[in-house]
């Protein structure tokens, strides 16, 4: 049941192949991890010839799963060095899922500069040349792919910083309305996606909820159980749609935890002013084609993506998202919400991480490049030296490790390369323990452990206090590879923590579409394989315990307003993977 | 003390700028619950309160000059 699309990128041939019997029930992350573990070399260059990007919708993408429409991009990454996987919403992966593709791999590397594109369609893929398409901003080439292929076409895309293999550069995925603003942004994976003279990958077809189901009844029923689940959670059907991500701000810097001008302070003083309220407020105020309650992909039932609009009412970005809004905002000391807006659309456009971006202006901020709470100069940044590889351009290109390095600077928020997100470890200590465990560098998706120690979902552990963090971290760490194999959008985890019969109808919809018998003691032995393949590739590349290490200031400088430091001992950090 | 409001409790303290807060006068003794009552935020809407940038249950109670955020239940990522 299902192929995989293999490209070649140094003979430029395409070719469908049955998924092997051992990939059956891995799909998302677990399939990316698999075969990223089994095909590319440890030692391999993340830009080299040796490296794949492997591209994999989730084991229910493509079914009426509610919220089921994540897509995972996996590689050796060139930021981290780990093995990566990083998933993004929009409308793409339900439609590789409904033409029965599990996963593209695309392999090798141009001999020459060259980009192509592939374009995949119901009875067919094949490379076109894309000569015309290089150095188009991803707002510009998905414009251009919908007038060529149609405008239900899935656009996968790389934008100029990909191309030029800067390992800020993220995939662009886009959604209903042809944003590209849906990202599978951290680790570099634009960079490997140029690496391999990829400009996009178009997916022709207007199917979203094909995918053969052996047992339709009991999957209607499984399937109809978990939506109650998430229409019940007030988290999923209040706030997020009314304030989407960015609703966030407020709570982390009422918490003390919101890294503020490049993680010097756990509060920004202006903080409210780019909080999910005023995001929110600002939408509804200037009305247009502006809005909340936006749905990344179809049958996504949570809708806590927006469209923000400018003065005019005109689309600036879709969307802001918390992340992005903390990395461009008040880790740059910048408040005003359009110039956050602007420089958001600008990674959308040029093709960055949103968080590696953020991240790195932090540390050229400190660094005296340009100043805090300058968005102007951090918009011609990106606008002018990034998007052109000027050498200014390419030190940001470069991410947040390489610009302290450049800049004699000690304090780099890094884990294994990768920025961190927008959560100071210090104030917010589970978090701190997924970062510095995790497979892929600060990531925190990859456990997100917030939700106990600061939204009390899923129970409450104090954040404040080193105790309890690593059994947090660890338990988040297995179910959230699970739910990462699924392709169900992470934000269902909120559900899934706290209402029972959320899991079962998750297990029962999985078996109803596979004609499986898993339990749901199943999911967790599932979630540790996934993690046990990442370290196994992750120690044959070269890492140890020692590299689980959060940054040594956060083990010395004190966070206001707490006066916290990172205190969770090594030893209980080497506990994480016990099993 | 002070009370800041969040989300979707905005609409109990219209008047609030958002991200300032509201000053109340009250008896020493009193609790987050009793804050929350005197302005009018029911407290079964309130999943997350902060007194002083710390977690705090609504039998917490407050001192002088304290400062108390709520919040609905949210999240994100």
């Amino acid at each position: 049941m299902g192929k995989i699309l293999r490209i070649n990128m140094r003979e430029l041939t395409v070719r469908y192949e049955d998924l092997p019997d051992k990939y059956l029930l891995l799909g998302g992350r677990a399939l990316t991890s698999a075969l990223v573990a089994d095909e590319v070399p440890p030692g391999a260059h993340a830009l080299g010839e040796n490296n794949k990007l492997v591209i994999a919708p989730g084991l229910l993408s493509g079914t009426t799963a509610p919220c089921s429409g994540r897509l995972s991009v996996g590689a050796k990454s060139p930021l981290t060095g780990t093995i990566k996987e990083s998933n993004a919403g929009g409308i793409t992966a339900q439609k590789v899922a409904c033409l029965g593709i599990r996963a593209i791999v695309v392999e090798g590397r141009p001999a020459g500069e060259g980009f192509h594109l592939l374009v995949v369609g119901e009875d067919e893929a094949k490379l076109v040349p894309a000569g015309d398409l290089t150095g188009m901003g991803c707002y510009q080439l998905n414009e251009e792919l919908w007038k060529r292929y149609g405008t239900k076409s899935g656009v996968i895309s790389a934008g100029p910083a990909g191309e030029m293999r800067m390992v800020v550069a993220g995939v662009s995925t886009n959604d209903g309305e042809g944003h590209p603003g849906r990202y599978a942004g951290r680790g570099g994976l634009g960079a490997v996606m140029g690496s391999k003279g990829l400009k996009a990958i178009v997916v022709r077809t207007d199917k979203a909820f094909e995918v053969p189901v052996k047992n339709r009844e009991a999957f209607k029923e499984a399937a109809r159980k978990f939506a109650k689940a998430i229409a019940e959670h007030p988290v999923t059907n209040a706030a997020l749609p009314a304030y989407g991500t960015a609703v966030l701000i407020n709570i982390l810097n009422e918490a003390g935890g919101l890294p503020t001008r490049n993680f010097s302070d756990g509060r920004f003083e202006a903080a409210a002013l780019c909080s999910g309220e005023a995001l929110a407020e600002t939408v509804q105020k200037r009305g247009g084609k502006g809005r909340t309650g936006h749905v990344c992909h179809p049958g996504c039932l949570i809708r806590c993506s927006n469209i923000f609009a400018d003065e005019k009412g005109e689309a600036v970005c879709a969307p802001v998202e918390y992340e992005s809004a903390w990395a461009l905002g008040p880790n740059c000391g910048i408040s005003n919400l359009d110039h956050i807006a602007v420089l958001n659309r600008l990674c959308n456009d040029v093709g960055l991480d949103t968080i590696e971006t953020g991240v790195t202006l932090g540390v050229l901020m400190e660094a005296g490049v340009l100043a805090f709470g300058d968005g102007e100069a951090a918009i011609d940044l990106l606008d002018r030296e990034v998007r052109n590889g000027t050498p200014l351009g390419r030190i940001l290109g470069g991410g947040a490790e390489a610009a302290g390095k450049l800049f004699g600077l000690t304090r780099v928020p890094t884990v294994k390369g990768q920025g961190m997100p927008a959560y100071d470890p210090r104030a917010v200590k589970g978090i701190g323990v997924t970062y510095a465990t995790s497979t892929m560098g600060a990531d925190h998706t990859a456990g997100y452990s917030v939700a106990s120690n600061i939204l009390k979902v899923g129970g409450f552990v104090d954040p404040l206090s080193p105790a309890g963090q690593v059994d947090l971290s660890r338990n988040l760490q297995i179910a959230t590879a699970a739910v990462d194999a699924t392709g169900l959008c992470l934000f269902t985890a909120f559900p899934l923590l706290d209402l029972d019969y959320a899991l079962p109808s998750v297990v029962d919809m999985l078996n109803a579409q596979y004609g499986v018998n898993l339990t749901v003691d199943d999911v967790v032995d599932y979630g540790k394989e996934i993690l046990k393949t990442e370290r196994a590739f992750n120690r044959a590349a070269g890492f140890t315990e020692a590299h689980n290490r959060l940054p040594e200031f956060m083990r010395h400088e004190k966070l206001a307003p707490h006066g916290v430091t990172f205190d969770v001992p090594d030893e209980k950090l080497d506990e994480v993977f016990n099993f | 003390m002070e009370l800041r409001v969040y989300a979707t409790l905005r609409k109990y303290l219209p008047a609030q700028p958002l991200g300032e807060g509201t000053l109340f006068r009250f008896e020493p003794g009193t609790s987050v619950a009793g804050l929350l009552e005197q302005a009018g935020v029911p407290l079964d809407q309130v999943k997350i309160i902060m007194v002083n940038n710390r977690h705090a249950g609504p039998e917490h109670v407050l001192a002088d000059g304290d400062r108390v955020a709520a919040f609905p239940p949210v999240a994100g990522g």
